[in-house]
């Protein structure tokens, strides 16, 4: 049918951009080293083939002809700049004035694996907010258009673009150069990168705004950006344990909603849902992090996911393995969060009374103060203990104060069913 | 034309916001789905420009400037004369006036406690719109 082949020609062309938009732009950026005015090049670039490719057809060259676009832009620019500076009688000598700009389409790009790596690293540079560094590896790493990541994140088009800009003023006026950063900085990169991507993904596997729970969108481009991350540094622990943990994680996918977009939580999750296949890769690639002796906080939470996904049903979890995996975790990452799903982990390793134990120190933590989580979780003990009673109060405090309608209306439903429970029993008890 | 639904919801006293804390599981289940096919109606008819609910009055705070450009006094909670709080709105976009009455009727009338209707106000504004064309 002509509708379902220009809408497969039309995936064809922006499955390629997005795979071709990041290489360009490092070539482009490498030659000229203004990596600000190379993006918006190669940015105008994607959004003309994005127009014209599903109709006209892909060229035959696609990389070569992103290339010449993005040039004949940057060209443009550079005129510009000249033209700007030669009124203002500065002496115009540009390097890129005399060259001849468009090569054959043929020609050799000089792609380099490590540009990608490059533009990972600037984009997810330290002096940007999360914000600003996600929207930036998304449109210059993802090939994503302004568009399409304002769509991801509810706002409108224009916030996303000013959002996009600012971050390549910062980049520009901290003077990073298009390089890659010393061994020591390296490090600390990745782990900057790693963290964008995982917030990505997170972004899209539990979204934290609107609607709709998952926006598959994003924790797609998140698993397939650190693909390559991973085969650009196939032997680094933590870039294994990020993707390992991202497919455990992502495999569950169909069976956390039903038909209505509601919160299915794990233990109720029907488990043949789960993708089989994610899991063995997840599996592989978490166990190769392990056998390579490094431990990183992304490495045992993929482990932690691991077990979760190796239960057949839900009786059958390891808990108190991942008990003590969360106990590794709490020792490395001063993150109450950790501590939070530590003391659900006890609590069904050990009974609720020691969970419940555990959440006390955290009431005094002003990092939880008022989050619906500690609520959630103290009711969901409360419940396993049979006090029921307290349980409803908590879970309606959380439901007051979790800011996803998913998970307001599964609070309200868990809450709303203890509650006529209870006043069933006490209606028995009086007869 | 574009209208502003702005849903208004029974404030909390011991039976909690929407007195909520009376529904049944299977009340409330009902108002979800009641919501869900409001909206899906709306998507496919093409009428839907824009909706959010919002959190839990118990989160809101009202801020006001100073005199004088002083610090901003935040207090809590929504209005404090007022017994109902917005717990969401609708844009949409409708041909007559008569229309959105009719959406807006509809959505009043959502199920709560025992599946009887809430018979919510819904404020109906009209979105004003940019300076007219010159033609």
């Amino acid at each position: 049918m002509a509708g379902s082949s220009e809408r497969s020609a039309a995936d064809h062309a922006l499955h390629l951009l997005r795979e071709l938009a990041p290489q360009v732009l490092g070539v482009v950026a490498r030659r000229h080293g203004d990596f600000a005015a190379a993006e918006d090049a190669v940015q105008e670039a994607v959004i003309a083939a994005a127009e014209q490719w599903p109709v006209a057809g892909i060229p035959t060259n696609p990389r070569g002809w992103l290339y010449q676009v993005s040039m004949r832009r940057m060209n443009d620019h550079l005129r510009a700049e000249m033209a700007r500076r030669r009124r203002e009688d500065v002496v115009a000598t540009d390097r890129f004035a005399n060259e001849p700009f468009v090569p054959p389409p043929d020609a050799d790009l000089g792609v380099d694996e490590d540009d990608t790596l490059v533009l990972l690293f600037m984009c997810c540079h330290p002096a940007l907010t999360p914000p600003s560094a996600i929207a930036l590896t998304l449109r210059a790493v993802g090939g994503l258009t302004t568009a399409e990541i304002a769509n991801a994140f509810l706002v409108p088009e224009a916030t996303m673009a000013q959002r996009i800009s600012r971050a390549k003023s910062n980049i520009k006026a901290s003077n990073v150069p298009f390089s890659m950063p010393t061994d020591t900085e390296r490090a600390e990169r990745v782990r900057a990168v790693l963290h964008v991507l995982y917030l990505i993904f997170n972004e899209g596997y539990a979204s934290s705004v609107g609607a709709d729970l998952q926006r598959t969108d994003l924790s797609n481009e998140a698993i397939r950006l650190t693909r390559a991350v991973h085969r650009l540094l196939p032997s680094d622990g933590e870039v294994l344990g990020l993707l390992a943990l991202m497919l455990l994680t992502d495999a569950r996918r169909a069976a956390r909603t039903d038909a209505d977009g509601q919160l299915i939580p794990l233990d109720e999750q029907d488990r043949t849902l789960w993708d089989d296949h994610l899991i063995a890769e997840g599996i592989a690639l978490v166990s190769e992090a392990l056998s390579k002796g490094s431990v990183g906080a992304y490495q045992l939470q993929a482990a932690i996911a691991a077990i979760h996904d190796e239960a057949a049903r839900v009786e059958d979890t390891d808990w108190p393995q991942i008990f003590a995996l969360y106990g590794v975790l709490e020792q490395m990452s001063d993150n109450p969060m950790v501590a939070l799903n530590r003391a659900i982990a006890a609590a069904m390793a050990k009974g609720p009374a020691v969970g419940l134990e555990l959440l006390t120190a955290l009431d005094t933590d002003a990092r939880m103060r008022g989050h619906y989580r500690l609520d959630a979780v103290r009711a969901h003990l409360l419940e396993m203990s049979g006090d029921h009673e307290r349980a409803v109060i908590h879970y309606r405090a959380a439901a007051e104060r979790t800011m996803s309608i998913p998970e307001r209306n599964y609070l309200t439903t868990k809450a709303a069913r203890l509650a006529a429970n209870q006043r069933g029993s006490t209606t028995n008890g009086e007869e | 034309m574009r209208y502003m639904l702005m849903m208004h919801a029974p404030g909390g006293s011991a039976g909690g916001d929407w007195q909520i804390n009376n529904w049944s599981p299977e009340d409330f289940k009902a108002h979800i789905a009641f919501m869900h096919s409001f909206n899906k109606e709306l998507t496919s008819a093409g009428e839907l420009v824009g909706a959010e609910g919002l959190a839990s009055p118990g989160e809101a705070k009202v801020v006001r400037a100073t005199k004088g450009g002083g610090a901003p006094a935040v207090t809590d909670g929504p209005f404090p004369e007022s017994k109902e709080f917005l717990a969401g709105y609708w844009i949409v976009e409708v041909d007559r006036l008569e229309r959105a009455y009719a959406l807006a009727a509809k959505v009043s009338a959502a199920p709560g406690h025992g599946g009887a209707p809430l018979n919510m106000p819904v404020e109906v504004r009209q979105v004003m719109s940019g300076p007219p064309t010159d033609a």
